[in-house]
């Protein structure tokens, strides 16, 4: 025992020592792996001798597994010599006292075998004669028994997959249990085993574990599905088809896992993503880190294969301004727009025909990616700025420089790799990091390869503006002990040069005072870099170059050399006394030159053969002459060729007498580029573009697309939401396409003429058709509407999906008007309308917007479902139901009554054919149900499921679908009384659940609330099924003010902050007063307490719809919860109402004068209530 | 995604492999020791190298190699912020995250990285959950292990990995409930021999160490949120509320977290704590060179600096130095060619001064490139960029913590040159 752990410490070099003294092929062995090379051979001749003896000497109770023990006895052999010395005699057992002690009946000694093993897997030894005996324990009942089991199990089953077949029952079994984390544990490991024969279980279960409750457990289905994709690729359709089931999945858990297995089975399969592409958007902020960089990553490509080029427009202006302006000089910018000019003149008329309009999609994934931008995680932060890079608009793609900075301060790797994406960033967008420039100084203390790359990033930033303060830190750079970083701040002022004219002499003669450096390093640099700028400009440089001639003497760095013999050579005629004794003095040393320079110097020699034969006759032929007997072929052939051609012969062909042009040609100066320009056709954040070349599994990041697919793809059908006369699918989704894109276009704040043009056509014919089948095709095509609005519009409805068709789509409609203005326009159409009269409105409309055709089609609906009236009648009401804002207080007690009420107010009222029941504040029915109050008020009423809200109580949105992940929440104020507590507000809230898996436990937790407010939450929500909707009640003690109710709204996944901020009108109940009754109170709060503070007059111009008696008091009424008081006089209204939390009255006169003037007098204890009630009531009147 | 893991030590030993899918032979790792020989410094080791087979992505941290093998395409950011989270368990776990404490405690480093990736992706990666599922060694549990046999394996199923807050293990108790925060700036700065400021900024971070039992939800405000330009959070962090309201929202992990990172707006003008005189000189003849460095405070707000050090890199040519310093000790490494002055305390009325003359390698030129010098120091109750935590509030649960907050400024890479201004 001692002696063993002795030998489990021993240091990983005793082993090595160990391995020399073995055989050699032995030892090879072991380099490689031990593991993946069981030797056989050895085990036989072990096996046959050894267990028999130890059974003998040990007579211990050793159990079976003779057959299978005693494998891979070579590896043991090295632990007997490693002990030798304490005892030589036991060596051969050690692997059996481990068998023997997890043989034994104790946990704890099985375990302490087991660590052991575990300890030699680590540590990189062969244990794989062990496994009969390890794989025993797998139904060990020990936790950390049965985990290192595992660990056993996944190293080494790929070696025995005979023996580890023994393990699967016990797997199988862990699948079916009721545990969700056993079940995950056992789906784990099965799937870890890389046995090929049990691909059929493997499949089996993780089909299974693909569609269980447990989110976990699904989770880890999503994991096996690679593992077994790279066991057995023949697996892939059906692995495709899990990775289908799973994407849909609607929990964070799993939604990084699927997307990780989807991208390593069928990353092409780009198609799998449509339906949930949404989904996926709205979830990532809850994934964890990992599975958000797999996600947006893919979604990157998904987004280049699904959308258009933001900048489409924004490169053609550009462009063509810098063009205009600048020149050459921008070189950076404009080199790859010159590479597809073409492409983007192609672009460019696509573009004038049609405005660039963001894809709300993809307008989604921008907006949900860029808080991850404050990530701890380096990989996220990576991950959202290549995919702005790629993805957004040029003027949004700034807002990651400032995280990507931020990661520079990072560990180095990180910093490294931040680094490499900054530098091929900065080619393209330059500005983007341009305020950011001190951020990329260099510290002496940066280790070399932070500082190149630092330095690659200055020089990309560098431009007119900044040249100067970057060339001086620079200076700083030169002086510094890192040879390597020195060199390269060489390079990159001569870049600098190159690229920005204006510093050239500046850095040139800069680069001169180097040439005088003791390091040579640094003055060969200097000459190389040199030579490329004078490249550009020679004749006024002909000192330098002299200058540099006398440096012959003295550099010895070959580059170097060579460069300023090139240079000698090539402007020989700009120094030429030197020129030739520079050729003398290399001639000397010929033979010992390294051979680039012996290139250069035969350039230079043939070049001065050309121009001053003269001089240089014998010495070119001397040259040449050493030449044609060099040791490397490529000087000799030179010099063959360099001969033909200068030297006429009568051999000599015709090119000899363009000798001369051959050689002294003008050369263009070359480019320096950075190594980074173009890299950003891979993927940014890949290993592919950190290495500039293709990685295996690597994804192209494809091109935008000309033309954008069918947007329509990633609509997720409701099923629920979308009645059954929808069905018409195919002339559906034709129109879906086109009318979705005013939708879009508003909130982006464009709207193209040609894409109202085109629904007008479009809901042209649905109306005709509409008329023509008596109303079915137009209700169709308003359904089609409709669920698109579901989809596409911040406003939901969804209540409404229950009720009446009819009602149903005129509430569809109202959001799509904003409030005002629209309504004026809209009235303003409506009169147009009238005069035209009713025979030839269809045609009429034609020329119209899309607003009003759809109102259109309701008409027509309208039309079929109300024969009786005349068309006329219709068609105002209709109108100005579907044109009036939203807010809408009116109630009906019955059909009846809707058609009576409408034929008296045609302005006000949608007819609302519903035979409910509903609830009621409408000023008429107010009297009504304070009887029925005073007779039979029960709690029914207070029963959440009974009151339904009707359509006209104004909703609001407490939580929208999208935020809500799929959970849309609105309340109303119901204004029923709240029976458990009178002095609450009854909110009536309802629940949609848009998503296609159950809600749990909707309920209310930390209210965060003023002091003195108080709620009464509603009963907690169990379960709110697919697609359904609920309602409750909830009441809130307001304290007669109207700050906010702040609460948290949870599911049993999520919790939502959402607040409740009621209107004035709504902090009170009505109050049913006589006439006499009114006037005293009124005077009591009057001349009472507070002598006339509490009331408030105000004269007001009532608006033009508001003048009659009717409208007055509907407009209050639904602006405040008050009942009406009965008035003798037909010029005064008179309303009264208390407060709900204090009981305090509220009196609302409103006296008309004569025309549109009127006055409105509010008496309230409450100075800030009456105030605001004030206000609301002018606002509702002045309309 | 990461198939394999190699830790190897500076001598170069593999002193610990594990694979995620099938085994990836040992001798892959030639490649890295042939880059680890051509870069010399461990820095400047590429942290990607490319074999004909494989890709290695590494990082260095505490002395040890973490060398992960890669086959396919991957963000290799992806990978580098994974090894890091390993060594930040093990630092956790341990104490520390040497080769030492990683080889005595192998088992659980296995277990724990068998938990961490599943198929070389990961799995579990918070701490807490960990943490439920392999207990750390306490010295106290090691001891009862070898007594009884009971195993360092969490009992309990790791219901974290299934809750939506991953990052808080359920069911946490504390006797004492208490919170403490500590708000550290660091200092970087460039200053120029004549002590202008060439760049300067400060990055802070608030490490949080919160014991509180059951689901707390606490909110952190700040008196001048403002300050902060960038920010990044722990996952915990609500970033909605930060954006509408300026305030840290979270329920806190158990233990100690990073709660976020910021970096103070770069309008805002930086106070530098100290001043540095200086003159470092190298004489043409005799082989020999003067230093005369003085340190003093400057911009302190009050408080007192501490732990002042100062690391001069010296030029090859140094051989030794010969040195008075009137506070602190001195020490010159003639092989590293690091003189290292730690002054500790600064004292306002006696300014520190090092001073001396520097012995050259005879015959060789004078040096031309002029060392700089990097600060060490640390003041506290002090966040140097004026951030003041204003209050910090608990919901859901009852009980009353005990709060702190700590403040500390360091200085971070804080260089001052000694060549002479160039802005």
């Amino acid at each position: 025992m001692t002696a063993m752990q002795k030998l489990l410490q021993l240091p990983v070099n005793a082993v090595n020592i160990v391995k020399t003294v073995q055989g050699v092929a032995q030892g090879q062995e072991e380099a490689r792996s031990p593991v993946l090379t069981p030797d056989s051979g050895q085990q036989n001749w072990y096996s046959a001798v050894q267990p028999e003896e130890l059974r003998h000497l040990r007579t211990a109770s050793t159990t079976g597994g003779g057959g299978g023990e005693g494998g891979g006895e070579w590896g043991e052999d090295r632990g007997t010599l490693e002990e030798g010395l304490s005892s030589a005699q036991t060596q051969p057992l050690r692997h059996d006292d481990l068998k023997e002690m997890l043989d034994s009946n104790k946990d704890s000694l099985k375990l302490e075998a087991m660590k052991r093993i575990v300890a030699m897997i680590a540590r990189g030894k062969n244990a794989s004669d062990l496994f009969p005996a390890v794989v025993k324990n797998v139904a060990c009942k020990n936790i950390e028994v049965k985990k290192l089991v595992y660990v056993y199990l996944v190293r080494y089953a790929e070696e025995q997959q005979d023996l580890a077949l023994l393990s699967i029952s016990t797997f199988q079994r862990g699948l079916k249990d009721p545990n969700q984390l056993i079940r995950a544990s056992a789906l784990r490991v099965l799937s870890s085993i890389r046995v090929t024969i049990i691909v059929p279980i493997m499949m089996l279960a993780i089909k299974e574990a693909a569609s269980d409750m447990s989110p976990y457990v699904r989770k880890t289905a999503a994991h096996a599905i690679p593992k077994l994709y790279s066991l057995d690729p023949e697996q892939k359709d059906q692995l495709i088809e899990v990775i289908e089931k799973l994407l849909a999945d609607k929990t964070t858990l799993v939604a990084g896992s699927v997307v990780m297995a989807f991208e390593e089975v069928c990353p092409e399969r780009i198609d799998l993503i449509h339906k949930n592409y949404r989904k996926l958007c709205n979830l990532l902020i809850d994934v964890e880190e990992w599975g958000q960089v797999v996600i947006i990553n893919m979604l990157t490509r998904y987004a280049r294969t699904q959308f258009l080029n933001p900048n489409i427009n924004e490169s053609l202006l550009e462009e063509g301004g810098e063009k205009a302006f600048y020149g050459s000089d921008d070189d950076d910018d404009d080199d790859d727009d010159d590479d597809d000019e073409e492409k983007k003149a192609e672009a460019a008329a696509l573009a004038k025909r049609k405005p660039y309009v963001m894809d709300p999609d993809h307008r989604l994934l921008l907006r949900n990616t860029k808080p991850l931008l404050q990530s701890r995680n380096a990989a996220v932060v990576m991950a959202v700025a290549q995919l702005y890079f790629h993805l957004a608009p040029k003027a949004e793609v700034g807002v990651i420089a400032k995280a990507l900075v931020r990661l520079m301060r990072s560990h180095s790797e990180v910093q490294y790799v931040v680094l490499q994406n900054v530098a091929t960033m900065t080619i393209k967008r330059r500005g983007m990091f341009e305020p950011y420039l001190k951020s990329f100084y260099i510290r002496s203390t940066d280790p070399t390869q932070i500082k190149i790359l630092k330095l690659e990033v200055l020089t990309n930033l560098a431009n007119e503006t900044n040249i100067s303060t970057i060339l001086r830190e620079f200076q700083t750079y030169i002086k510094s002990m890192d040879k390597d970083f020195v060199a390269a701040t060489i390079q990159a002022i001569g870049r600098c040069a190159t690229n920005i004219g204006e510093v050239r002499d500046t850095c040139l003669n800069g680069l001169v005072q180097l040439l005088s450096n003791r390091d040579e390093l640094v003055v060969a640099e200097s000459v190389v870099v040199i030579k490329k700028l004078l490249q550009m400009q020679p004749e006024q440089h002909s000192d330098i170059i002299k200058h540099m001639a006398k440096l012959t003497d003295n550099i010895q760095v070959p580059m170097a050399r060579a460069s300023i013999l090139w240079l000698i050579g090539e402007y020989c005629e700009h120094v030429p006394k030197i020129a030739p004794d520079v050729l003398r003095k290399m001639a000397k040393t010929f033979t010992n030159e390294e051979d680039i320079v012996k290139l250069q110097i035969i350039n230079l020699a043939a070049k001065l053969y050309l121009t001053n034969s003269k001089q240089t006759k014998l010495l070119t032929q001397y040259v040449l002459n050493l030449a044609k007997y060099d040791q490397n072929y490529d000087i000799r052939d030179r010099a063959r060729f360099i001969r033909q051609l200068i030297v006429p012969t009568d051999k000599s062909g015709a090119l000899s007498k363009y000798a001369k042009k051959l050689f002294l040609a003008l050369k263009p100066a070359p480019v320096l580029e950075s190594p980074f320009k173009d890299r950003d056709h891979f993927q940014l954040g890949s290993l592919s573009h950190l290495l500039n070349a293709k990685a295996g599994g690597y994804q192209e990041l494809p091109d935008w697309p000309e033309s954008a697919p069918d947007p329509s793809v990633r609509n997720v059908e409701v099923k629920d939401s979308v009645p059954e006369w929808t069905k018409c699918t195919s002339r559906k989704e034709r129109k879906e396409k086109k009318v979705e894109k005013p939708f879009y276009s508003d909130s982006e704040g464009e709207s193209g003429p040609t894409e109202s043009a085109d629904s007008e056509s479009d809901s042209g014919s649905g109306s005709q058709s509409g008329s023509e089948e008596s109303g079915s095709g137009s209700e169709s095509e308003e359904s089609e509407e409709e669920s698109e609005s579901e989809e596409e519009e911040e406003e939901e409805e969804d209540e409404e999906e229950e009720r009446a068709k009819k009602k149903k789509k005129v509430d569809k409609s109202k959001p799509k008007k904003p409030e005002s203005a629209e309504s004026d326009q809209s009235s303003g159409e409506e009169q147009k309308r009238i005069r035209k009269g009713g025979k030839d409105r269809r045609s009429g409309t034609e020329s119209e917007s899309e607003d009003e055709s759809e109102s259109e089609s309701s008409e027509s609906e309208s039309e079929s479902e109300e024969e009786s009236e005349s068309d006329t009648d219709i068609k105002k009401k209709k109108k100005t139901a579907a044109s009036k804002p939203p807010p809408k207080q009116t109630k009906k007690e019955s059909k009846k009554e809707t058609k009576e009420m409408s034929l008296l107010d045609l302005d006000d009222f949608e007819p609302t054919p519903s035979p409910q029941v509903t609830p009621v504040n409408s000023f008429l029915s107010n009297s009504l149900v304070t009887d029925l109050e005073g007779l039979s008020l029960t709690d029914t009423v207070l029963a959440p499921t009974t009151i339904a809200p009707s359509s006209s109580v104004r909703l609001y949105e407490l939580l929208h679908r999208i935020t809500g992940e799929g959970l849309a929440v609105e309340y109303c104020f119901s204004r029923q009384p709240f029976s458990p507590d009178p002095h609450m507000v009854a909110v009536q809230i309802q629940f949609t659940n848009n998503t296609t898996s159950e809600a749990k436990s909707l309920h209310i937790e930390e209210p965060k609330l003023q002091s003195g407010m108080r709620i009464k939450e509603f009963p907690e929500i169990e379960v709110l099924p697919a697609g359904e909707s609920v309602n409750v009640v909830m009441g809130i003690d307001f304290c007669d003010s109207t700050q906010a109710a702040n609460f948290q709204l949870c599911t049993h996944i999520r919790k939502f902050f959402v607040s409740i901020q009621p209107p004035v009108g709504e902090l009170m109940t009505p109050a049913f007063l006589t006439e006499n009754e009114f006037k005293k109170e009124q005077e009591t709060l009057l001349h009472g307490q507070l002598m006339g503070m509490n009331e408030i007059s105000e004269k007001l111009t009532l608006g033009e719809k508001c003048q009659s008696e009717h409208v007055i008091v509907e407009r209050v009424t639904s602006t405040a919860n008050l009942s009406r008081v009965p008035c003798g006089s037909d010029k005064e209204s008179r309303f009264a109402g208390k407060t709900v939390s204090s009981g305090s009255l509220v009196l609302v006169t409103v006296t008309r004068k004569d025309g549109a003037g009127a006055l409105l007098t509010v008496n309230c204890e409450k100075m800030v209530i009456g105030t605001m009630l004030v206000k609301d009531i002018l606002q509702a009147l002045t309309q | 995604m990461i198939h394999s893991l190699f830790l190897i030590n500076n001598a170069g030993d593999i002193f610990l492999e594990k694979h995620w899918k099938s085994v990836i032979s040992r001798s892959v790792c030639d490649y890295f020791f042939e880059a680890q020989d051509k870069a010399g410094e461990p820095d400047n080791v590429s942290p990607v190298i490319r074999t004909p087979h494989h890709y290695l992505i590494n990082i260095y941290r505490e002395k040890i190699f973490f060398v992960s093998v890669i086959q396919t395409e991957v963000p290799p950011l992806f990978v580098i912020e994974f090894l890091h989270r390993v060594a930040e368990m093990f630092q956790d776990y341990f104490g520390e995250c040497s080769e030492v404490a990683i080889k005595d405690n192998v088992v659980i480093v296995y277990e724990l990285l068998e938990e961490m990736l599943d198929n070389g992706f990961p799995l579990a990666t918070e701490s807490n959950i960990l943490k439920e599922l392999i207990k750390p060694p306490t010295i106290l549990r090691s001891m009862v292990n070898t007594i009884t046999g009971s195993s360092n394996v969490g009992e309990t199923l790791p219901t974290g990995q299934l809750s939506t807050i991953p990052w808080r293990r359920a069911g946490v108790k504390y006797t004492n409930n208490e919170a403490y925060f500590d708000v550290v700036e660091e200092i970087d700065a460039i200053l120029d021999k004549s002590g202008t400021t060439v760049f300067a900024e400060i990055q802070g971070v608030i490490d949080a160490c919160v014991k509180l039992s059951g689901m707390p939800d606490l909110t952190l405000s700040f008196m001048n949120p403002r300050l902060l330009d960038d920010v990044s959070f722990h996952p915990c962090v609500r970033f909605k509320r930060w954006e509408s309201e300026r305030v840290l929202s979270f329920i806190p992990p158990d233990g100690n977290f990073r709660l976020m990172s910021y970096h103070v707006n770069a309008q805002n003008l930086v106070a530098i704590p100290v001043y540095v005189r200086q003159n470092i000189n190298f004489f043409e003849t005799g082989s020999s060179g003067r230093v005369d460095i003085t340190v003093g405070p400057k911009q302190t707000m009050g408080k007192t600096v501490e732990n002042v050090i100062v690391t001069i890199h010296m030029p090859k040519v140094v051989l030794s130095a010969n040195l008075t310093a009137t506070q602190g000790t001195y020490t010159y490494d003639p092989v590293t060619k690091i003189l290292v002055w730690d002054i500790g305390k600064l004292n306002q009325q006696k300014l520190p001064n090092l001073k001396g003359s520097l012995s050259l390698q005879s015959g060789a030129p004078k040096p031309e490139e002029n060392p700089s010098l990097n600060i060490d120091l640390k003041i506290q109750q002090l966040a140097i960029s004026g951030l003041k935590v204003n209050r910090l509030d608990m919901y859901v649960e009852k009980y009353k913590p005990f709060k702190g907050v700590k403040y500390v400024t360091k200085a971070g890479k804080f260089q001052v040159l000694t060549v002479p201004s160039h802005v």
